[in-house]
């Protein structure tokens, strides 16, 4: 024992005794070298958890005194193989999982993902209106309800307690909303390849009325209580600062290219679900900082208010109206229907294939069980999400299952900008500048 | 390619399915698009129908063989379709990558540039400098890996946008599993650190040049690229009322 040598401090003998020596390196020489470092310069490690990351975000942040040197993201804390498990379940129950991507914008990765499916089955011109009204009208809620977490965490992460509560509050009007409509608070898997999942219940265009005359209350709070605030524009004018060639070269989309004066959305470029025939105007802002995209967040949900709108209008003479593709060898088989536990599968559709039609069972069976095929291709149909460009890139070989389902997703593209908006800035400016960007980790992660 | 595939690959020629592709693919020259070769191209097949062989299965379905088509190149002119016969802008945009493509695929009104990946960085300068080009924003890279498409199993797939023109396209290009390197593109579009990264972390491509090719998403010691398609899914069986389900990779099901 006392023979081994111990490979990082050995030890060796002298006339005064032993002596202990610590290998490995010269320290006197190192020590010299910290001791040139006479600065503050720290590295900070920010996250995963922490309240003020938006998420389970890591930042490494390097700091002399309290300004931001340097700033790195560490992602894929959220990281759950999304992308992959949807080549092992059918292309309908795709939507079931792209719908958990980007937890505060459902209806979005559902629409971009249906979208190119159906451009794969060459159906996209059989979309029953009435489901592209329900697809739009369900996308613009999430608008409205994405828009309002984004400006309440934002205000939460720098302080501002009341915007957070009352942006919560807004917020659970919407899921209420949404409930009512898919029966579910969020991972809706409503929008389904060939239409909805199903018909509008009783009394859900009332509701979102209410709704939209409550909100038109209750926006204008927003605009009082930090529109003019002054400690809230300290904290946020000329901050996180990105100008348009910025954002071009870091592939940057959705409220933070509008924030440049660039008058980009998708919605108005390459219109999808229709929105061609909606009234509305793109919201920008000139000043490329996070006081702009608060601004233009804000001004989007007024905008989203007037789509909304126009849906229900359209709903209104639209009752009865199918919501599915007519191509009975695509179109889901069931209805869903509301019974006394909750919502299930219609009880005349399981009589219809039990007792009555020996054809539908087959077709219903066959239907849910193996799914359709897709013909072999690529396709990329994004959609103007509340974050930007959200895309998915669909490949089929010809299979009941997606040969490979990749999310172009806006939360992850757009984090590139965190180091370029931060460093130079002090370090509270961090956290303004990635609220500013709200990304939503389970989006980047996927 | 076994004897087995071969006769796969005659009979399909012989009902008048397209050629297996592969053969003639060593002669490809660098054109705009390959002289009569309109016909789609075959890329694997599926047998049986439940993806699944030796499992006794007794339908009578584990003898069907089912070529796996992908749209073939297309033929000038591209289009769209314009009014007074103009030239549509898939030729423009074909014309400014002139010498670079190795051919051009539309399907269902999109249209995909194949460029070998010698060319790619040329490529990309082009599209996003030249004037009637124009494509100043990248919405990232996907990664697809085609098991079968011998030779060029790992796919990098760029989507482009031209806000200038309001057009998208897609450039496409691939290596092999055994050389799985392809050039970066982060010098022309800095948005592709991170999408490079991710697909260097899923598929393991090894994108030269990139300034810091780490995982991404996975640990930075995971061993194996996760979306490769030799990667098993993972997953354990899961016991409910008796009966047990295995994880989603080694069910039954329907290919």
């Amino acid at each position: 024992m006392a023979d081994q040598q111990d490979a990082y401090a050995g030890t060796s003998e002298t006339t005064s005794g032993r002596v202990y020596t610590v290998t490995g390196q010269d320290w006197d020489t190192l020590v010299q070298g910290i001791g040139e470092h006479h600065d503050e310069r720290v590295v900070v490690n920010m996250g995963p958890q922490h309240p003020s990351t938006h998420g389970v975000l890591r930042l490494i942040l390097e700091l002399e005194g309290e300004t931001v040197t340097e700033a790195r993201c560490g992602i894929g804390y959220l990281h759950t193989g999304i992308e992959k498990n949807m080549e092992y379940r059918t292309w309908t129950q795709g939507v079931t999982f792209c719908t958990r991507m980007d937890y505060l914008s459902p209806f979005y990765n559902e629409a971009t993902y249906v979208l190119g499916v159906e451009r794969l089955l060459g159906i996209e011109d059989d979309i029953p209106e009435k489901a592209n009204v329900m697809r739009v009208l369900l996308m613009e809620l999430n608008r409205i309800s994405s828009h309002l977490v984004a400006i309440a965490t934002g205000g939460m992460e720098i302080g501002a307690l009341t915007v957070m509560t009352v942006g919560f509050r807004e917020r659970e009007l919407v899921l209420d909303l949404f409930e009512l409509i898919t029966g579910l608070r969020m991972n809706h898997a409503f929008i389904r390849p060939g239409g909805v999942a199903q018909d509008l219940p009783d009394g859900a265009l009332d509701e979102v009325r209410d709704f939209v005359k409550l909100m038109k209350k209750r926006l204008p709070e927003y605009a009082d209580l930090c529109n003019a605030n002054p400690i809230f524009k300290a904290r946020l004018q000329g901050v996180g600062h990105l100008d348009l060639a910025g954002c071009l070269a870091l592939g940057i989309s959705g409220p933070v290219l509008r924030s440049t004066g660039y008058a980009w959305d998708l919605r108005k470029t390459q219109p999808y679900c229709g929105y061609e025939d909606y009234e509305f105007d793109v919201q920008t802002w000139d000043t490329s900082d996070s006081y702009g995209r608060f601004r233009i967040r804000l001004n989007e949900m007024w905008e989203s208010l007037r789509i909304v709108e126009q849906c229900v209008d359209r709903l209104a003479g639209l009752d009865g109206a199918p919501i599915m593709v007519a191509d009975k060898k695509i179109a889901w088989p069931s209805q869903l229907a509301i019974g006394h536990d909750g919502m299930g599968n219609s009880l005349d559709h399981i009589k219809h294939i039990m007792g009555e039609s020996m054809e539908a069972l087959i077709h219903h069976f066959k239907l849910v069980t193996e799914g359709f095929r897709v013909p072999p291709g690529q396709a990329y149909v994004p959609v103007e999400s509340p974050r930007g460009e959200l895309g998915a890139h669909v490949v089929s070989d010809g299979g009941t299952r997606p040969f490979r389902a990749h999310f172009r997703d806006p939360s992850f593209t757009n984090l590139q900008a965190t180091s370029v908006m931060s460093e130079g800035g002090m370090v509270a400016d961090v956290i303004v500048a990635i609220a500013s960007i709200d990304p939503v980790m389970g989006g980047v992660d996927r | 390619m076994t004897d087995n595939e071969k006769a796969g690959a005659q009979r399909d020629l012989s009902t008048g399915e397209p050629r297996e592709r592969g053969t003639e693919e060593g002669q490809n020259t660098a054109g705009v698009a390959r002289a009569g070769e309109a016909a789609p191209e075959t890329v694997g097949r599926r047998t049986g129908m439940f993806g699944v062989s030796g499992s006794g299965d007794t339908s009578g379905y584990g003898g069907l063989v089912r070529p796996t088509v992908y749209p073939g190149a297309a033929q000038r002119p591209f289009g769209p379709p314009t009014a007074a016969g103009a030239t549509g802008w898939f030729d423009t945009v074909a014309d400014g990558l002139d010498g670079l493509i190795e051919k051009v695929v539309i399907h269902r009104g999109e249209i995909t540039f194949y460029v070998h990946r010698d060319h790619l960085v040329e490529a990309m300068r082009r599209l996003r400098d030249e004037e009637s080009l124009r494509f100043e924003f990248s919405a990232g890279v996907s990664g697809v890996h085609y098991p079968d498409d011998t030779g060029r199993e790992l796919h990098a797939v760029y989507s482009l946008l031209s806000m200038t023109w309001n057009r998208r396209i897609r450039v496409e290009t691939t290596c092999p599993e055994d050389d799985p390197h392809l050039p970066s593109t982060v010098a022309i579009y800095p948005t592709h650190d991170w999408h490079e990264r991710e697909v260097w972390d899923f598929f393991g491509v090894v994108f030269d040049g990139h300034p810091a090719l780490t995982r991404i998403q996975m640990p930075d010691d995971w061993p194996g690229h996760p979306q490769r398609k030799d990667y098993p899914l993972g997953g354990i069986p899961v016991e409910y009322k008796g009966a047990t389900i295995p994880p989603a990779d080694q069910r039954r099901s329907y290919n």
